[in-house]
């Protein structure tokens, strides 16, 4: 139980091969083996969805998952959705909004809203508060947060048609 | 003489060709975060460093027998495990009190309880170990035998004879008692044709910052300086207290801060933890972190509220308000936080009740008491949200009960516009306030008598929708008044440096402090602006205390308004400066010449004459081409504290419109409007997402949060699933409309908009509920009003 266990995994695109305890969180994994500390920690039992990151394609909490269930898998953070430039747009919607003030839930908050952007490019505000409801802000109230995911829902649609 | 040229084009220091003044643009520091490279202190890493881990009591009382560490000491990794006792060695304890605060008592605290703990999570031992997970494993492994003491936990009961006293040498259990009489209030009530009471109850919450509090302490004992990374609102006050608890000189501490995951109040104060975590650093001679779990966030960070009031309104059938009277208590655990006291809130209500009206026949009381639960302190709004609900609710009952509409009672009673400046019967001094055009733009904005014929249409089909108005005052920029005069050593002034680099870029910086606000991004408008350069140009410095100027940082609405208005000045030098090198170089007077996008040009025609980075280069590269004896002086510092007004009162008012589903007793907000009155406004957006965000905290006052504790002073809901918190499906969009009346206590006109969000937004929302229940005949003055409130209100459980 106590022993490291060897995992292989791709984290932004990256191959990771790391020993690892088999009770690490891939959070704690993210942030202290690989120093990717855009994956933020709030409160390490699945409530606040600062630790947001995607897993194979799906947003997943990384507090809950434990390092060594991303075996095989394909991970990526916000460092990976930045660099690539995915949500370039998005952030520049949050900037101009400035739908972030702290910014500690903005990671997980981004990871969410691209999610439903992918996924329910049409959605209203109503469904973009659904969505992002499992992701806690204390700072801005939400209310800049929809607008600026609203925004970019309404210009990728219209760069779509 | 410098402000000729301004005064020939006819325009102020701030209302200038391209100025930032007054506009919305993206805060700069943005980038960072978004992309996941912020820094935090949980973030943080040094070589050597060990974590720290806290073992707490799980009582609310008990003696401290015997602590057995020989097992955790030694395994593998476990660096040290530390005592009360063993760390007293290295630091002294504290005791929270304010001279001003008359009669204030409190016990001395320990960083580490010694021989006793006061509350379910007061640290008794400190695991230090070269991980935080390993830490956590040595802790399991210390035992610590305790003897269980009669816990005080209803605040209630805790100045009864026959309940134990916390601290025996304090004689009783109460903190703190004021006592205030204004005016004629027998008579007043006499004269009134309808007294209202009620009785008001605010439950005690806490601010959940996203981020949990964090230290990282590296002694280095090579140079004798302790580092302290610390996600705080204010960077000297931390200096200050660390090296006198630490026994070093303050020039042996720096206090750095980074991004800090939200603060609210939360991150003003000091900690015994992060206490304990310096002195460990100083004992082990290595950088020791600690990081907060969230149960021990919950249990430990300052909780706030946790008042229970008794209060009466005295009102004639004209709609006159005639008296206000208060009796109020609060619990504020077993000792009053440290330095900044646990009285400050409990004194805030006796000063703001009725705050916005005319009466000037008001009693008051309140008492603070020590009970064994967490301590409470200054969380955002300070008070603001107590003394709002409870007079905003008292006149909402009067108003009923004369038959009167809330706004029409509030017409006639708050004080006039044009009747400034003037005070209130608690000694409050008010400079300009616009309660009725701010009363008047709400209606506007929220079209009142559409939003009435549609609650009644609705009301006709079963369907319970209510408007709650509130009208509230917030005291902002803060002058010595707050805790200088009583003996703390926290300033109350702020300093600005500016200098213009080698490259014609600015820096600044500054003492106040950033954690969302948007601190780096108005200092930067106010710089810009008044040195016409963009603001891409202007570097911002925050948060380290060996690289700004000394001051406060920013905690009660005092950012702008203070550490802004040392921007502007500083920013006047350096232009005064920068115009007469530029004189010298052209051959010119300063008073013809001005600096507009980046370069100094003619008043007349607006003439480019020189860039500032070729005025730079000369300056710092070619000094031997300026006139013999003229030394250029490209950087300037300035400080500033209001000296007219201990406090900048702002104003505002809120509605909120919600429907109540009497079956079920859940609320469903539907909307929320603010207008609120904070001066000049440096940078609109950022004003309104402060008044949003800090809507949303008081909306979660209003309706979820709550640490609640059993009678065995346990607190039954320390993690995130069950201490609820305001989500985006459940929050309503929030209109934010503004009315302008700066202050005169400075050039800028800034006063704070903070906390003005979280003053009356519950009770905007509390007088909704009763607004929508009215039918039913029942009226709730408690907080949180969960779903068991409203039924029980309704008679249905
Ligand atoms: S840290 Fe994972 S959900 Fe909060
Ligand atoms: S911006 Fe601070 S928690 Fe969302």
């Amino acid at each position: 139980m106590t022993n490291p266990t060897p995992i292989s995994l791709t984290v932004n695109g990256e191959s990771v091969s790391a020993q690892v305890l088999p009770r690490l969180n891939l959070a704690d994994f993210l942030r202290e083996h690989l120093g990717l500390t855009g994956t933020h920690v709030g409160c390490e039992h699945g409530v606040c969805g600062a630790c947001t990151v995607r897993v194979n394609g799906d947003i997943v909490r990384a507090c809950l998952l434990l390092a060594v269930q991303a075996e095989d898998a394909s991970v990526e953070t916000i460092e990976g959705l930045s660099d690539s430039g995915e949500i370039s747009d998005l952030q520049a919607a949050f900037q101009n909004r400035n739908a972030l003030q702290c910014g500690y839930c903005t990671p997980g908050m981004l990871m969410a809203a691209q999610d439903i952007l992918t996924h329910e490019p049409q959605a209203d505000r109503e469904q973009i508060r659904e969505h992002l409801s499992g992701n806690y802000c204390r700072c801005t109230g939400y209310h800049a947060i929809v607008d600026a995911v609203e925004a970019t829902a309404r210009a990728r649609s219209g760069q779509a048609r | 003489m410098n402000d000729s040229s301004e005064k020939q084009s006819g325009l102020s220091v701030l209302d200038r060709p391209n100025s930032y003044i007054g506009k919305t643009v993206p805060r700069p520091n943005l980038g960072r975060l978004m992309q996941g490279r912020g820094q935090y202190v949980s973030d943080m890493v040094l070589p050597r460093m060990a974590h720290v881990v806290f073992l707490r009591s799980p009582y609310a009382h008990a003696r401290i027998l015997k602590i057995d560490a020989t097992e955790a000491k030694a395994m593998p990794g476990v660096i040290a495990v530390v005592t009360g006792a063993e760390l007293a060695k290295v630091i002294t304890p504290w005791v929270g009190v304010l001279s001003h605060l008359k009669g204030l008592k409190s016990a001395p605290q320990h960083a580490i309880a010694t021989d006793r703990a006061c509350w379910q999570g007061e640290a008794v031992a400190a695991i230090v170990a070269t991980g935080r997970a390993l830490a956590e494993d040595a802790a399991e492994l210390v035992s610590v035998d305790y003897e269980e003491l009669v816990p005080v936990t209803d605040m209630r009961t805790a100045l009864d004879p026959e309940t134990p006293v916390i601290h025996p040498e304090l004689g009783d259990n109460l903190a703190f008692e004021r006592n205030l009489d204004a005016g004629a209030v027998d008579q007043a009530f006499k004269d009134s044709d309808e007294v209202v009471e009620a009785k008001f109850v605010f439950g005690r919450h806490t601010g959940v910052t996203l981020e949990p509090r964090a230290v990282l302490a590296d002694w280095n004992s090579g140079e004798e300086r302790l580092t302290v990374y610390l996600g705080t609102q204010a960077p000297h006050m931390v200096q200050n207290i660390a090296a006198m608890h630490l026994g070093l000189d303050e020039a042996q501490v720096r206090v750095v801060c980074k991004d800090v995951g939200g603060s609210f109040g939360i991150k003003v104060h000091i900690y015994a933890d992060e206490m304990a975590t310096l002195a460990l650093s100083k004992l082990l001679r290595r950088p020791v972190k600690f990081v907060a779990d969230r149960v021990e966030s919950f249990n430990t960070d300052i909780h706030a509220r946790d008042h229970v009031c008794k209060a009466r309104i005295g009102v004639s059938k004209n709609g006159t308000i005639n008296a206000f009277e208060i009796d109020d208590v609060t619990g504020i655990g077993p000792y009053s936080m440290y330095p900044r006291t646990s009285a400050i809130e409990a004194n805030q209500v006796i000063n703001l009740v009725g705050g916005p009206y005319t009466t000037q026949n008001y009693r008051a009381r309140t008492r603070v008491v020590f009970q064994n639960k967490n301590v409470t302190c200054q969380y955002r709004g300070v008070g603001h949200p107590i003394a709002c609900s409870i007079t905003e609710g008292l006149v909402d009952l009067a108003a009923q009960r004369i038959g009167m509409d809330p706004i029409e009672i509030r017409r006639r009673n708050l004080i006039r516009d044009d009747a400034y400046p003037c005070g209130s019967p608690s000694g409050l001094k008010f400079e300009a306030l616009s309660h009725h055009a701010s009363l008047d733009k709400l209606i506007a904005m929220m079209n009142y008598d559409a939003l009435r014929a549609e609650q009644a249409e609705l009301r006709k089909r079963g369907i319970y929708r209510g408007i709650g108005i509130a009208s509230f005052i917030e005291v902002t920029n803060p002058s010595a008044a707050f805790y200088g005069v009583g003996g703390a050593r926290i300033s109350s002034q702020d300093g600005v440096a500016v200098r213009l680099d080698a490259t014609g870029r600015v820096i600044c910086q500054t003492s106040i402090t950033e954690q969302g606000q948007g601190s780096e991004s108005l200092t930067a408008q106010i710089v810009g602006s008044v040195l016409g350069v963009s603001m891409g140009r202007v570097r911002v410095i925050l948060g380290d205390t060996d690289n700004t100027p000394y001051g406060g940082g920013t905690w009660a609405s005092r950012g702008a308004g203070i550490g802004g208005e040392a921007a502007l000045q500083a920013a006047k030098v350096l232009r005064k400066n920068i115009l007469d090198v530029a004189a010298a170089i052209l051959q010119a007077k300063p008073h013809d010449l001005d600096i507009i996008d980046n370069a100094v040009v003619d008043v007349q025609g607006g003439q480019q004459r020189i860039e500032l980075h070729e005025l730079a280069r000369v300056v710092y590269f070619r000094p031997d081409t300026l006139p013999p004896g003229f030394q250029p002086e490209l950087m300037a510092t300035r400080h500033f504290v209001p000296r007219e007004y201990p406090f900048a009162f702002t104003n505002g008012i809120q509605a909120s419109w919600l429907e109540v589903d009497t079956q079920a007793g859940f609320i469903k907000l539907l909307k929320h409007w603010v207008v609120e009155d904070c001066g000049t406004i440096i940078n609109p957006q950022l004003v309104d997402e402060q008044i949003r965000g800090g809507v949303v905290q008081g909306l979660g006052a209003a309706l979820y949060e709550h640490c609640i504790y059993d009678e065995r002073g346990q607190l039954t809901n320390a993690n995130m699933a069950d201490y609820l918190v305001p989500m985006s499906g459940e929050m309503p969009d929030i209109d934010v409309g503004h009315i302008v009346s700066p202050t005169l206590d400075g050039e800028l006109g800034a006063k704070g908009a903070g906390e003005a969000g979280t003053a009356a937004a519950a009770a905007a929302v509390t007088n909704a509920v009763n607004d929508a229940l009215s039918p039913f005949n029942v009226t709730v003055t408690e907080i949180p009003l969960t779903p068991r409130v409203i039924l029980t209100a309704l008679g249905r459980i």
